[in-house]
């Protein structure tokens, strides 16, 4: 999902070729930068950005799933579901912090997020229609998750991979939740095992954009790789998705939506893959431009929160002054 | 209004190692902090200690100047047991 956190990136940097030399050097001798480093004013945008629209996309993640808390068909479903939410929340803290040490500050990303201009992962914008929608999610979309995540765990800032480490060692837990959902959905009646290949006909394709496009498409991708903020291209990514999980389906026995895949054994290098089919490259830049079925309703459930939430920010800080000038007094 | 301050989260993970710091957040207060890191960093027994600290408090040395700052240390070999020759029949020391 992280890798479309790169579009629109701006890599573009002012500083003289020597400082840019010395600064490369760091990054190919594996050094980590931190915060106060010298660092390419396009590295620290780059990082803003994708670190920014990681944590957003985290928070609106909780959206969608948060849909179905209320009516998660068991105790144990439920509390499951309460704990991955609860993640989700502190995996956008984890990166709002990071992105802090770069010198942005929370409000200002909050406002961008509210006010429609920075973006979050495509895959927040479908809907969650049915409780197989849930397994689906953590099955699909955290596992791609996972696939983009795991290289960032090596990110040269290290703000950012010391997040990802903590992110990481979580999202195995959302995994395997939505694949046991989806497990027994499918060893369940015929209606239920139906409801199971629905949610996987329709979060089939979204999750295989999540990768962001192409590599020919991906004009950020250079640089970015060259700063190693990014190890593995868009398109290296997805091929390890779907390697991964063709075989996972097949378990449930449910089918994967895409009558063009089909076993290559020259993909990835003579060791075999599947090659998939041609993706809705319209339908992700719908999605991505605002257009998505659920883009409106997220960022109005953000904007509710926000304001709703306003008074309990007041309140704290009257709070904590009342509770300091007491202090004060007392001493 | 006034953005609510950040602090700094350090988390012990067991009795006999050293706090560590472990990432940030915001809160009104050192109260508020404290019960926001323990959501927000050990939902997976991260710990059994955490300290807040305003982040505002901290002062760190300049990397720009970390040459001045540490390079002395590096030629004082004479600092390490190994700059001292000890002959083999005395054993280990």
């Amino acid at each position: 999902m992280y890798s479309q956190g790169l579009i629109g990136a701006d890599g573009r940097t002012g500083e003289t070729e020597a400082f840019l030399a010395a600064f490369q050097a760091r990054i190919d001798a594996e050094e980590k930068i931190e915060p106060k480093d010298a660092m390419p004013e396009g590295y620290r945008r780059t990082l803003v950005r994708q670190i920014g629209q990681h944590a957003h996309s985290e928070i609106v993640g909780m959206l969608p799933e948060g849909n179905w808390i209320t009516r998660a068909p068991s105790l144990k479903r439920k509390a499951a579901l309460l704990a991955k939410v609860q993640d989700e929340g502190g995996h956008g803290l984890y990166l709002y912090s990071a992105a802090e040490t770069l010198g942005v500050t929370r409000d200002e990303m909050t406002e961008e997020l509210l006010a429609g201009k920075a973006k979050y992962s495509s895959i927040f914008n479908y809907p969650t229609l049915t409780w197989a929608d849930i397994g689906t999610i953590g099955w699909l979309v955290d596992g791609a998750a996972i696939m983009n995540q795991i290289p960032l765990c090596r990110c040269s800032f290290g703000p950012y991979a010391r997040a990802m480490i903590r992110i990481c060692k979580e999202e195995s837990f959302h995994q395997r939740q939505g694949y046991e959902i989806m497990l027994t959905l499918c060893r369940g009646t015929e209606a239920q095992k139906a409801m199971a290949q629905d949610a996987l006909d329709r979060w089939w394709w979204p999750s295989l954009m999540m990768f962001g496009p192409h590599d020919a498409e991906s004009s950020h991708t250079e640089q970015s790789m060259a700063w190693k903020i990014k190890r593995f291209s868009n398109d290296e990514l997805r091929q390890k998705f779907i390697d991964a999980t063709v075989p996972q389906a097949d378990y449930l026995g449910l089918k994967v939506p895409d009558p063009a895949m089909r076993w290559d054994e020259a993909l990835n290098g003579g060791k075999g893959g599947y090659r998939h089919g041609a993706i809705d490259w319209d339908e992700f830049w719908r999605v991505v431009k605002g257009e998505g079925v659920m883009n409106r309703d997220r960022i109005a459930a953000r904007k509710k929160a926000w304001e709703d939430g306003a008074w309990v920010r007041e309140a704290a800080l009257a709070h904590a002054a009342k509770r300091a000038a007491r202090k004060v007094a007392a001493e | 209004m006034a953005e609510t301050p950040l602090w700094e989260v350090f988390i012990r993970p067991r009795n006999g190692l050293a706090h560590k710091h472990v990432g940030s957040l915001h809160a009104a207060d050192a109260v508020m902090a404290l019960q926001a890191a323990r959501d927000v960093y050990t939902r997976r027994g991260e710990g059994n200690s955490v300290w807040v600290v305003p982040s505002s408090a901290i002062t760190a040395s300049d990397p720009d100047h970390a040459g001045e700052m540490f390079e002395p240390t590096g030629d004082k070999i004479y600092r390490h047991p190994t700059f001292y020759d000890i002959p083999d029949e005395v054993g280990h020391m």
